[in-house]
């Protein structure tokens, strides 16, 4: 699903984040967004979801207008990981896997066949199944994180929203999440993703969004986005970029001594 | 997980409802023995009809016995579906149906009717149920702006508002002459020494009700588990469940609390007990928490009827005194477990 979004203004407690924000995303594209704490991802992420209503401008989910749209409808079409979530109370992995079909029933619907095996697939492709029975809250946090991108799979979406998944994860959980989304991207789910870490973004993506006080900066590939000196004008700080033609990805360090003086 | 099978569940807690059902109507001040009461009670039925039954029991068991235990079932019902709702909605094990005012609310509207000196056996609890309205009334609209609320803001609110409740309350028994006195504090002990036909049927309707409407939205209710970020991705509006399920469930338990006074620990440890066999799915714990309040306050107050015979304690004592002592167990698993959130 292709999405556009189109002069998007958001104001938080009186203070501007979005301004007058222009994206689009092609259908089956694995974007990154990436710029400093506090330029705007999150409330950006949040709605293109339908979780928060733009103060002025659109969203559009392929050809559908976005607050035109029931919320429950939206969660068919989007679905989102966010950095950490709590669950409340021992449910089960598949409780809350189960979940995801949400927006699919009516108040007092059973699950159908096709309810099932959207579940089971998003079991299976998160590498879940021997997790089923236990308690979300007894697993470890790169566990959790496979489980709730479980329950945004079982949504069956067309785009897929991640806030920082992977930021609280060590470097195997990392790796696993973003190969499973990049999998997923292969065969047609379109995915935009906040990415803390310049390196994992250059790896994953094929585009990158630079966001810097509420507008994007720059977007392209992630070579042509992420250059030192479009870091250092928006992150403020000197780094390294290094081109490795034979791995296909950019390696970005950041340069000693950057807080000396 | 261990977790008994909601069928399972469901059945005994079936039984146990057939069985304080008789129970109920059959231990008293005057015994009547249990194959009798079970005959009065099915001689109801349309195609059965049974000959012989005397008719003195026949009076106790309908005129007293029956409404009493009917109401206590709602009672029982409609704290624990509250405090379920309660606890799933602040995500918080130790919230109870009353953590947004009601029971102060209702004390203090009881205790101004007793005060100013309303006579009818209607006063107290038409008195409690504006007192409660009240102060939930006022709760919602401090912590409500521009149609959300976050629930640290509404808990708040509950607490400051039930402290100001019940300092009205001390107020008005303090200078209330010994009689009044007595009747507030025997009204804020809870009890269902008042129940009957008529009461019964004022509140069947609102509990039915609103219990109905509460379990519709259980899947809303799980969701919410997740966080209220999360849960509006997939497709709840947290601001409308909270306060559709939070004026519901305060609905019903202010109508309980003006039947019965504020009955304690129903309301909180029924919700946890019943977790703990089925497991957290408000599909199935709504329900069963439903009955086993029900039953739980209706076996408790035939303790209470029986336990000091001739005279009756006050049911929230009974409840309390099996709460309390259950409810410190769960907080010290909870604090050795290393669980406490």
């Amino acid at each position: 699903m292709k999405v556009k979004v189109d002069g998007l203004n958001f104001a938080y407690n009186g203070k501007d984040v979005l301004k007058d924000l222009d994206l689009s995303i092609r259908k089956g594209e694995f974007l990154g967004i990436v710029g400093p704490n506090g330029s705007g991802k999150t409330t950006l992420l949040k709605n293109m979801g339908g979780v928060l209503d733009p103060d002025d401008g659109l969203v559009f989910l392929g050809e559908e207008e976005l607050s035109a749209m029931p919320i429950k409808k939206v969660a068919t079409k989007v679905a989102a990981l966010q950095q950490e979530t709590t669950v409340g109370f021992d449910f089960t992995v598949r409780e809350v896997i189960e979940m995801g079909r949400f927006p699919h029933l009516d108040r007092f619907e059973r699950h159908t066949e096709g309810d099932e095996r959207a579940v089971r697939r998003a079991i299976e492709v998160t590498d879940l199944e021997e997790f089923c029975d236990r308690p979300v809250n007894q697993l470890s946090g790169g566990e959790k994180q496979r489980v709730f991108l479980a329950l945004a799979l079982a949504q069956e979406p067309e785009l897929l929203l991640l806030d920082e998944p992977t930021a609280s994860l060590d470097i195997n959980y990392q790796v696993r999440i973003m190969e499973t989304v990049r999998d997923l991207k292969e065969e047609g789910l379109t995915v935009a993703a906040a990415i803390h870490d310049l390196n994992l973004a250059a790896q994953y993506t094929d585009r990158v969004a630079l966001l810097s006080e509420g507008v994007i900066k720059v977007i392209g590939e992630p070579r042509d986005v992420l250059t030192g000196k479009n870091i250092a004008d928006t992150f403020g700080v000197e780094v390294e970029v290094e081109d490795s033609e034979s791995k296909g990805s950019i390696h970005i360090f950041p340069r000693n001594g950057n807080h000396e003086g | 997980m261990n977790r008994a099978r909601p069928k399972v569940t469901f059945l005994v807690l079936f039984v146990l409802l057939a069985f304080a059902l008789v129970a109920g109507v059959a231990i008293g001040p005057v015994s009547i023995p249990f194959r009798k009461s079970l005959l009065i009670l099915t001689d109801k039925l349309p195609w059965l009809e049974i000959s012989g039954l005397p008719s003195n029991f026949q009076a106790i068991v309908f005129q007293l016995r029956l409404p009493r235990v009917l109401t206590g079932l709602l009672v029982g019902s409609s704290l624990a579906i509250s405090g379920t709702v309660m606890q799933g909605i602040f995500r918080n094990p130790l919230a109870t149906p009353y953590i947004l005012g009601v029971a102060s609310g209702g004390s203090a509207g009881a205790a101004t009717a007793v005060v100013f000196g309303f006579q009818s056996s209607y006063a107290l609890p038409i008195g409690a149920l504006i007192g409660a309205v009240t102060a939930v009334t006022l709760v919602y609209r401090i912590s409500w702006s521009g149609g959300s609320s976050s629930s640290y803001t509404l808990i708040l609110a509950g607490v400051a508002l039930s402290s100001l409740f019940s300092a009205i309350t001390t107020a008005l028994i303090f200078v209330a002459g010994p009689y009044q006195q007595h009747r507030v504090l025997f009204w804020m002990m809870g009890g269902l020494w008042r129940s009957n036909w008529t009461l019964f049927k004022i509140i069947l309707p609102i509990v039915t009700v609103g219990a109905g409407v509460i379990c519709a939205w259980s899947r809303d209710l799980n969701a919410l588990a997740l966080g209220e970020s999360a849960a509006a991705h997939l497709g709840v509006k947290p601001d409308t469940v909270k306060k559709t399920l939070l004026g519901i469930a305060t609905a019903i338990t202010a109508v309980s609390v003006s039947a019965a006074g504020s009955i304690g620990f129903v309301g909180l440890v029924i919700p946890h007990i019943l977790r703990m066999i089925v497991g957290p799915d408000h599909r199935v714990l709504l329900p069963a928490a439903a009955l086993g309040g029900g039953v739980f306050l209706v076996y408790t107050d035939v303790m209470a009827k029986t336990i000091m015979q001739p005279v009756e304690m006050p049911v929230g004592v009974i409840t309390a005194f099996f709460g309390a002592p259950f409810f410190i167990y769960l907080l010290r698993k909870r604090i050795a477990g290393g669980k406490m959130r």
